[in-house]
């Protein structure tokens, strides 16, 4: 019943309109000057995933009690590094690319002022270096939040803002990129829901950047001299304004790349275009409020503040979350469901193609972010709650299970995508890249549980030796605490396996893939529906059994996750 | 198709589905329920992060830590005083490179008015194995009433960077008994 594309229209293949050529899989008009700017793009996004990647794993083994890899000195410095290259560099790079895709390609039309694009590449490459070089010197190992009144050199602030600067130019030209297509009627109607995600995602973006510049141009002159104090507390208000919203860019375009992939792979609509849509305005309107996870163990700050900021006010932009949750896997069931696959419950589960590593990794992606990543955040930003697990390594154990299992694979599984029809090479090593999204996501989704383990059990996050050995007053860790480090380092291998055969295929197939010419077959191949024009996805109305089950395994999960952590709480000392 | 634009020009229009339209209120009563259980654990919770804070130079605050210390210091413990303040005075305690100063004694089910402040950078309080943890930053004071719930050792830990020596970075609260109830 399904019909896939495989092989493409031969006589799409050459016929250049200009700066464009005709994509013979999706029909789509692709500019080339922004496909260039998408592949560089890209692959700065590689790099450095690949180079904080190893970090990772460093900091990892490190923090297994039995192996305690680095000295002190190292590990310090290196997670410092950790954080920016993966958290920003890897993920930014790679949303630029998307913002690319999802303006210049989904809409058929030109790139605004591609030469600014090479400008704005260079300057976040530019600025990426100087923050690595200024870390690697030393005497900048204040760790990725950089918290006053601890300074780092000058350098390393100045790296960051060139990146920002940088990523700020590429957002504005995503916008123009819109305003171009809009003008010059490149689409009919409303823009697709991938489009209306990384419009969100740019502006949160513009959001972050600006707050970014915010707190890190006073700091930069902090650090020559130029002013005399950053207060610690109004510091952090503002830094994590960016801090916590650049993650909900990234909540934004992985979510738009979850309704891409559901579309390329199985031909999936929006069960309703309303509800998707209104579940990403929500994240425009409160996803910004998250500063205030940050400042819940803090002096100074009201309840009332925190209870209102902390919740995004009263959960407006879980509820956008709790929603894609459920019309991702519903218009991904709707799909299989016409498609064929209509026996029992999860018949449609059952036979997606879990050997394309395109949609293996967007479920999964979808799957741990709601369970690990998006309940674990509720639970932390929880006013209360958050006490019992604030600057415990419970927070990195979230925050992966937001950023790695989430976004990462996110990201990866676009990839596979990304390479066949923006870089036009195939594949190589079909079958490593098959395996690939299960041994990421095995060894994130251990990371991520581990750590939440030992946080829960009070080990420190940002924390060379939980031996305490050369403390004057000792204190031993429960053994729980030392087995849950121990499971951590050991996922943390397994992740950086599969994190290794992501940049190994990717980059042998960028440099030594089989170049695509007309009427190849894909390995990987996309759904024919991808060519057609969508009606509404719940539409004939397709019921969806098996979705409905999902929620509900994830809703009482949620709840009982929840209220076991207000148990623990109230098992605490009392205090007021 | 997601990567498309909406067939109907007017997909706003669009009907939505009841299942769509019943976890999307599932969603949001859940949603208001935490928001409002956060208010009510400050009416019915026994754990509530104080709101009291002042402004304080690290100096003066290291005065206050060091009269407190001396006034109810008993004995010393590999160098540092321990401080046997009695019940419901305020009680201080200080971070700096690296330690947690002084080592506190204190009565199970008495309360204490605890003060918190650094004299450098930021420093993380973590109780262990209890597991409380507060940010402690220079230039706050921040008080908050506490009352330990259970006799023995416990460590505090320091779970903000807090530089090279983070990792030695250590304290400790020792709770005995009541002593009426020891007698």
């Amino acid at each position: 019943m399904t019909t896939t594309i495989d092989s493409g229209l031969a006589a799409a293949v050459g016929s250049k309109a200009g700066d464009f050529r005709i994509c013979q899989y999706t029909g789509l008009k692709v500019d080339v000057g922004a496909q260039r700017l998408i592949i560089v793009n890209a692959v700065a996004a590689v790099v450095f995933l690949a180079v904080g990647g190893v970090m990772g794993l460093l900091v990892a083994l490190t923090r297994w009690p039995a192996v305690h890899l680095l000295p002190a000195e190292w590990f310090y410095l290196i997670l410092t590094a950790h954080g920016a290259n993966v958290l920003l560099f890897w993920i930014i790079f790679f949303e630029i690319a998307v913002l690319y895709f999802a303006s210049a390609v989904l809409l058929n039309c030109r790139l605004a002022a591609p030469k600014t694009g090479w400008v704005a590449f260079l300057l976040m490459v530019a600025g990426a270096i100087v923050y690595n070089v200024a870390v690697f010197q030393g005497d900048s190992t204040v760790m990725f939040t950089s918290y006053p009144p601890m300074m780092a050199k000058p350098e390393f602030y100045l790296g960051l803002i060139l990146f920002a600067v940088g990523a700020l130019i590429a957002v504005g030209l995503f916008f123009g990129t819109l305003l171009i297509a809009k003008t010059e009627r490149t689409y009919e109607g409303s823009v697709p829901l991938v489009t209306f995600g990384a419009v969100t995602a740019a502006i949160i973006a513009v959001f972050t950047l600006a707050t970014g510049a915010i707190i890190l141009v006073p700091t930069f002159l902090w650090s020559v001299g130029l002013i005399r104090e950053i207060d610690p507390l109004m510091y952090k208000l503002v830094w994590w304004a960016m801090g916590h919203s650049s993650q909900q860019i990234n909540v934004s375009a992985h979510v738009a790349i979850w309704y891409a992939i559901a579309a390329m792979v199985l031909g999936a609509k929006p069960l309703s275009e309303k509800v998707s849509r209104t579940a990403f305005f929500l994240y425009i309107l409160f996803l910004q409020l998250a500063s205030a996870h940050h400042l819940l163990a803090e002096p100074g700050i009201s309840s009332e503040w925190k209870i209102v900021n902390t919740s995004y006010m009263m959960y407006l932009a879980v509820l956008g979350s709790m929603i894609h949750g459920f019309t991702v896997p519903g218009a991904i069931e709707a799909a299989q469901r016409r498609n064929g696959f209509t026996k029992g419950v999860f018949e449609w589960l059952r036979k997606a193609p879990w050997g394309n590593p395109a949609f293996s990794g967007m479920f999964l992606s979808l799957v741990m972010f709601g369970f690990i990543g998006g309940i674990s955040g509720v639970v932390l930003g929880t006013e209360q709650l958050n006490l019992l697990m604030h600057n415990t390594v419970y927070v990195p154990g979230h925050f992966h299970g937001t950023v790695v299992c989430g976004t990462t694979l996110a990201f990866m599984a676009g990839t596979y995508l990304v390479v066949p029809l923006i870089f036009q090479r195939e594949i190589i090593w079909p079958k490593l890249a098959k395996l690939q999204p299960y041994l990421f996501g095995a060894g994130a989704a251990g990371i991520s549980m581990f750590m939440m383990g030992a946080g829960t059990l009070g080990v420190p996050r940002r924390h060379w030796d939980i031996n305490f050995t050369d403390a004057v007053i000792g204190f031993q860790h429960s053994p729980g605490a030392f087995l849950m480090m121990g499971l951590n380092g050991i996922s943390a291998i397994l992740a950086a396996i599969g994190g290794g055969i992501f940049v190994l295929v990717i980059v042998g197939t960028v440099l030594f893939g089989k170049k695509i010419g007309p009427g190849h077959k894909l390995t990987f191949p996309l759904h024919s529906g991808a060519r057609v024009v969508s009606k509404y996805g719940s539409d004939a109305t397709v019921k969806l059994p098996g979705t409905i089950v999902l929620v509900t395994i994830f809703f009482l999960a949620f709840v009982l996750y929840y209220f076991v952590n207000w148990k623990y709480l109230s098992d605490l000392w009392l205090f007021r | 198709m997601a990567i498309t634009s909406p067939e109907r020009r007017v997909w706003w229009n669009e009907p939505v589905e009841r299942v769509e339209l019943i976890w999307t209120g599932v969603a949001l009563l859940w949603g208001l329920f935490m928001f409002f259980f956060m208010i009510a654990w400050h009416f019915i919770g026994g754990q509530n992060l104080s709101n009291e804070a002042y402004r304080v130079t690290p100096s003066a605050y290291e005065q206050k830590v060091e009269a407190f210390a001396q006034k109810y210091q008993v004995r010393d413990e590999s160098g540092t005083p321990v401080v046997k303040p009695p019940a419901g005075v305020d009680v201080y305690l200080l971070g700096r490179l690296w330690q947690w100063w002084p080592v506190l004694e204190l009565e199970k089910g008495q309360s204490y008015r605890l003060h918190l402040s650094s004299i450098d950078w930021q420093h993380g309080f973590s109780l262990q194995p209890t597991n409380i943890n507060i940010q402690v930053h220079p230039g706050y004071e921040h008080i908050m009433t506490l009352t330990p719930t259970e006799t023995g050792e416990f460590g505090i830990i320091c779970n903000e960077f807090c530089g090279i020596g983070h990792h030695t970075m250590t304290g400790k609260i020792i709770v005995v008994s009541k002593q009426a109830e020891a007698k």
